[in-house]
């Protein structure tokens, strides 16, 4: 059975289905993540003069600069990954989609060492209400990464890219759509990273 | 596709690397601005000026809503609304203080 308006966009939105579907998901993911800037608020209000700043500064800047600079890096390749296959180029599409890929795990990977780490000095979630808002934070950031990787590598492997070859148009607006994503993922770090490291 | 397709996104391939430049610099820009000699809420509010900015630049040229369809900007508009409470919530513990 042929999925309607995937290809075509609907007449009343102006838009293909899955680009309205990504974007309402988009939508109810700020709230998400929202909710949880808002606990990040309150708890910082209530919180000692400072206890903020100190329990912060056991945060390591370097690495979370390095890891901010993978994921937009990580952005590009993804954005230039579409644009291959509007070129019609799936040579260069596999090798931006292996890119964003890498790009990921080395995120991951950084906040691994980050972690552990903290885990090593006796910092964890309960240490105070700073590490647990941080831990909270990023590691649900840290899933949607891991959520993005999933989809990335399914259209990246053949038996997820196949339909390429049947229906191209189809196959550019499915990139899209995890782009969509992908860069909201990327989007949250921005924000988190001056909020939870810097400031 | 024709070769006006072509042309239009090898100019937003230039744009992208642009826009790749400038989230670079700005993510150095907000380290470095970190470092400077002023008070925790003016680095707060130099460290979300430069994050929006950030933010901005993203949605804007990697997601398209630059050149994006009204319903997408309605959704959008809703969000940012209902995000706004969210985040104002916490002010509410300021003028609803419980005296033990």
């Amino acid at each position: 059975m042929e999925i309607p308006y995937i290809v075509d966009e609907r007449e009343d939105t102006g838009l293909i289905n899955s680009k309205l579907g990504i974007w309402i998901f988009l939508a109810s993911e700020v709230m998400l993540f929202g909710g949880l800037f808002s606990a990040y608020v309150f708890l910082r209000m209530a919180a000692p003069p400072g206890d903020f700043a100190h329990w912060g500064a056991e945060l390591n800047v370097p690495l979370a600069t390095l890891n901010t600079l993978v994921l937009i890096t990580s952005s590009v390749t993804m954005v230039m990954s579409w644009a291959s296959l509007k070129l019609k180029d799936f040579e260069k599409y596999k090798i931006y989609m292996a890119l964003t890929l890498l790009c990921a795990a080395i995120f991951l990977v950084v906040k691994y060492f980050e972690y552990t780490a903290k885990f090593h000095h006796d910092i964890f979630p309960s240490s105070s209400t700073f590490m647990a808002i941080y831990f909270t934070l990023t590691g649900l950031h840290g899933l949607h990464i891991i959520g993005g990787m999933i989809v990335i590598t399914y259209l990246w492997m053949p038996f997820g890219n196949k339909i390429w070859h049947t229906n191209p148009e189809h196959f550019t607006n499915r990139v899209e759509v995890i782009g969509l994503y992908w860069h909201f993922v990327d989007l949250v770090w921005i924000f988190l990273f001056p909020v939870l490291y810097l400031i | 596709m024709s070769d006006h397709d072509t042309v239009s996104i090898q100019e937003h391939i230039r744009v992208y690397l642009t826009v790749f430049g400038a989230l670079a610099v700005l993510t150095v820009t907000t380290v470095l601005a970190s470092y400077l000699d002023i008070s925790t809420s003016e680095a707060i509010f130099l460290a979300l000026v430069i994050a929006s900015v950030k933010g901005s630049l993203v949605a804007g040229y990697f997601m398209h809503l630059i050149s994006e369809k009204a319903t997408i900007t309605w959704i959008l508009m809703m969000t940012a609304l209902f995000f706004f409470v969210l985040m104002f919530l916490p002010l509410m513990s300021i003028t609803d203080q419980v005296n033990i």
